[in-house]
């Protein structure tokens, strides 16, 4: 095999690893509520939301799996790999806070999505393509569930207000990492099998501005901006989510159901 | 939990194929008809068993009540000309 088709399978790896690692990290977030949302209906709802991003994980873990020199499976890729192999942005690992910052974030990211996954599955890659497809029906809904909580919370009572406005406070600084190329999308950008990040950007703004302003909430002003997470640079919450996530593949490797 | 906490109940109707009419399937809480909808997508319909929900609010459904039995329903056990048992149904109609 020559550098060239050697160095462009490792692009494309990286990019679906990533993609994987994004969509798994999430979930795992998202279900630290199943059994403790505020109420029964909003438990299955939230857990409904979980899986969907548990079984968008898996699509891309198996590709990734296939492409994988090292013939790592799906569930190696996901649960034996260490903090600094996981290429997740870093605003997937944030722990999930109260009610109001864990739907706060899971509006950003669903205005985001809806918008990304849109673009994907006009993906070169048929594979990509098809994840991408099935994953934006199921963001549509996301989105739907999460700008009603940002109006129901954000022009609810001033504890909700308050809440939720903290909420987009301490998120805020983590969201311009969504909008940036890594080095693997910027190698694949030119065979069309990923988005422009950055393009998405001016819609994405629409959207939240105007649910924003609709929930009486202020689009945070903040200077602060962190990324790192698609080069394994995490925050300190990252080893702990692993270490709960990974435990029984770690104490007991290749069990299986 | 106090009372003021406690959401509107809703009443589940979900309609599992095109051509049957809703069934009455459960009931849930909700803040209002549109989350109500929303939850009875995530709570009844996981494992694609509807094409469509109608959700109503309890309190606005007028219900008979145990006590009025003998009079709403009693009175039609002595009137059997009342039913089409006695009405020869041709072969193909067979859900009558």
């Amino acid at each position: 095999m020559n550098e060239a088709i050697k160095t462009e399978q490792s692009a494309l790896l990286n990019f679906v690893l990533a993609e994987a690692d994004d969509a798994l990290i999430l979930g795992q977030r998202l279900i630290e509520w199943c059994y403790s949302a505020p109420y029964l209906e909003e438990d299955l709802a939230i857990s409904n939301v979980c899986l969907d991003y548990l079984g968008r994980a898996n699509n891309f873990y198996e590709y990734a799996s296939e492409l994988d020199t090292r013939k790592r499976s799906a569930d190696q890729l996901a649960m034996l790999r260490d903090s600094r192999e996981f290429s997740n942005l870093l605003i997937h690992e944030l722990p999930i806070g109260d009610f109001a910052f864990t739907m706060a974030r899971q509006f950003v990211l669903d205005v985001f999505y809806v918008e990304y996954l849109a673009v994907l599955m006009d993906s070169t890659d048929d594979r990509i393509a098809g994840i991408a497809a099935k994953s934006a029906k199921e963001c549509d809904y996301h989105l739907r569930r999460s700008r009603e909580w940002i109006l129901r919370l954000g022009d609810g009572t001033e504890e909700s207000h308050t809440r939720l406005q903290n909420g987009l406070n301490e998120l805020w600084g983590y969201i311009p990492e969504l909008f940036m190329q890594s080095e693997a999308e910027k190698q694949l950008m030119a065979q069309g099998v990923c988005a422009d990040r950055a393009a998405l950007q001016p819609a994405w703004d629409a959207c939240v501005n105007e649910v924003l302003e609709q929930a009486t909430l202020t689009r945070p002003d903040v200077s602060w901006k962190v990324s790192g997470g698609r080069e394994g640079i995490h925050t300190e919450t990252h080893g702990y989510l692993l270490a709960d996530m990974q435990f029984l593949q770690r104490a007991y490797p290749g069990q299986q159901w | 939990m106090n009372q003021k906490n406690i959401l509107p109940l809703y009443e589940i109707f979900i309609r599992s194929k095109r051509g049957l009419d809703h069934k009455h399937v459960g009931s849930l809480h909700a803040e209002n008809s549109e989350q109500a909808l929303e939850y009875a997508r995530d709570v009844y319909t996981r494992r694609s068993e509807g094409v469509s929900i109608w959700v109503v609010l309890a309190s606005d459904i007028t219900a008979s009540q145990e006590e009025d039995a003998s009079s709403f329903y009693d009175p039609s056990d002595d009137k059997p000309y009342r039913h089409a048992m006695h009405y020869v149904l041709p072969e193909p109609i067979n859900n009558m």
